[in-house]
């Protein structure tokens, strides 16, 4: 039996190994971006890689903060991955909660056409949308990109929260009507209590998407309007390659996506193995 | 479960009774997303179609662009450009998806065991996934970079001579290959998983009763278990080639020459750089098809509307 038991240590020591590698390989270009911004230029145009051991220095970050246009940047960021993270769960809950509960001709077709056009590429926005900018002179309007965010991020929530709905028993509602409540009251009392880590999974995967979104928003804002993504990518063009500059504007673009992963890691996974499973 | 008698009175014909259909209209319910989703998908889809008979350029108005009929997909078939970067995005889906598969089908099955502290570990495999493409751009582009790059400096410790990378086009090539593998490599591993620790227990021990051996209960067993898992994976990767941009965008810009640029980002840099926004517009309808000919796929092996996955 001693010998069993060592190999089982040493599967298991190999198993932490492997992840502990694999944990490094996914951390290090990150940790890389981090440490870089702290760094002043001379070091970072010192060949040598330091990874833990240099003197750090918040010159960067003063420097993105206090020229430019940074906190109009924030700003923008905001409010728009905020107002359509909030659009999009509105619009798609109800939408999610028809098609979960209610049989009505063309359900099929939205369900099966909301499924095609979540895949419409970038890409292909581009041009239209840039046409409608020039037509109707609107690239100083943030209601322009929080409008293509939500319909981007539509077709994932509907069918996210679709799945979420589906899982709440019938009986629940079927109580309450025959209690005497209104299916308004249903739904806002019932339903979306029990909605909670539903909406929260579809709320960080849209937030995530119009935070970080960079082709659309780089077409369709003008000097007032640009997002973060926007501005960290001019920082190549603006001022030359200042690496230390643009490492410190992508962390501090990377800080909301990494602190939700942290705290919602499991629900993360559980959306991502959804859209896997479901397409 | 049918309503009790006592209710019939709200009770719709579907057999779906929580949705009280008869005081409120579900079109209600579906209307304003659908509105949405049909201003900003629907239409840029039917405008891209539309524009691509005009020979619309950048500064011109659109009422003064000439209408060219099909001469853009004309000029599309016998653009060598064109067929330049389908060959590349084929050479970039080949080789990312190749070895994002193997990598995280494999790393899979050898890690599936449930071990104490596979969430955090778990946690901070899914970090690449969730930086944002431009920030990742910008990470590579530092990573390769020539002169101060951390790439060259440490093949350098191993005696091979620093590098170019994103200036010659094989190794730009090498270079957003192995960027997508960074990112996306994380994200089948943990599907496959998922897929594995999700798999009924009693087949799994009766295959290790009958004698299998491990070979053998992994492909003879496991993997055709998965395999729906894996196939979709597999075409939603495909999809995503069809629509990466944002990362070479950053990266290399499709440089150098045409060496890394993706039919997505061509159709970008055919609009924004070269500014021919009715020739991008026709280049569009053909990735259009291509992408809904993969989607129209996945449809066939899933139902949006069924209640529980296979898994």
């Amino acid at each position: 039996m001693a010998d069993y038991s060592e190999r089982r240590f040493a599967r298991i020591l190999g198993h932490y190994l492997a992840l502990i590698a694999l944990a490094v390989l996914a951390l290090a270009p990150i940790w890389i971006m981090v440490a870089t911004s702290f760094k002043n230029d001379v070091i970072v145009q010192s060949k040598e890689p330091l990874w833990f051991f240099f003197v750090p220095t918040l010159d960067n970050y003063a420097y993105i903060m206090t020229r430019g246009k940074f906190d109009t940047y924030l700003w923008n960021s905001v409010i728009v991955g905020t107002a359509s993270t909030f659009l999009t769960l509105a619009l798609g809950g109800f939408c999610a909660y028809a098609l979960a509960r209610a049989e009505f001709r063309g359900r099929r077709f939205i369900a099966n056409s909301t499924l095609l056009i979540r895949m419409v590429p970038p890409a292909v926005l581009a041009v239209p949308a840039f046409a409608l900018v020039v037509v109707f002179n609107i690239d100083n309007d943030l209601a322009v990109l929080i409008f293509f965010y939500t319909a981007l991020n539509l077709p994932f929530a509907i069918w996210l929260l679709f799945g979420f709905y589906k899982q709440i028993p019938v009986e629940l509602e079927e109580a309450a009507i025959i209690d005497g409540a209104t299916p308004l009251q249903v739904f806002f009392r019932i339903m979306l209590p029990l909605m909670k880590s539903g909406y929260a999974v579809a709320g960080i995967f849209t937030f995530r998407i119009a935070w970080n979104e960079f082709i659309l928003a780089l077409l369709l804002t003008g000097r007032n309007t640009r997002t973060l993504p926007v501005g960290a990518a001019g920082f190549i063009t603006d001022t030359g390659v200042e690496w230390g500059r643009i490492m410190a504007m992508g962390t501090l673009i990377v800080i909301p996506p990494l602190l939700f992963t942290f705290f919602a890691a499991r629900q993360i996974i559980a959306g991502m193995v959804a859209g896997a499973v479901k397409g | 479960m049918p309503l009790s008698d006592s209710t019939d009175g709200e009770q719709d014909d579907s057999g779906r009774p929580g949705f009280n259909i008869r005081s409120l209209n579900p079109y209600l319910f579906i209307f304003p997303a659908v509105l949405v989703m049909a201003g900003g998908l629907v239409y840029p889809v039917i405008d891209a179609f539309y524009l691509s008979f005009f020979d619309w350029k950048i500064g011109m108005p659109f009422d003064t662009a000439p209408f060219v009929g099909l001469s853009h997909f004309k000029r599309m078939i016998m653009d060598a450009d064109v067929w330049e970067s389908i060959w590349v995005t084929i050479r970039f889906g080949f080789w990312t998806i190749l070895i994002e598969m193997v990598l995280g089908i494999s790393l899979a099955l050898l890690l599936e065991k449930p071990i104490r502290g596979a969430s955090v570990f778990r946690t901070i495999f899914i970090l690449p996934l969730m930086v944002s493409p431009v920030v990742v751009g910008l990470i590579w582009r530092y990573l390769f970079d020539a002169r101060i790059g951390w790439i060259n400096y440490y093949i350098g410790k191993i005696g091979i001579e620093p590098q170019v990378w994103l200036g010659d086009a094989e190794l730009a090539f090498f270079a957003i290959v192995f960027t997508d593998i960074w990112q996306w490599t994380p994200f089948i591993f943990i599907i496959v998983i998922a897929g594995l620790q999700a798999l009924p227990r009693e087949v799994l021990e009766a295959s290790k009763i009958d004698g299998a051996n491990w070979w053998q209960h992994i492909l003879l067993v496991k993997l055709p278990m998965i395999k729906s898992i894996i196939l979709i994976a597999l075409l939603m990767r495909l999809i995503d080639v069809f629509r990466a941009l944002e990362v070479m965008y950053i990266l290399t810009g499709g440089g150098p020459g045409r060496a890394t640029e993706l039919l997505s980002l061509h159709i970008y840099n055919r609009a924004f750089d070269t500014q021919q926004l009715g020739y991008a517009s026709a280049i569009s309808v053909l990735l259009i098809l291509l992408v809904f000919g993969l989607s129209f796929a996945i449809l066939v092996f899933t139902d949006p509307l069924k209640e529980k996955s296979d898994i």
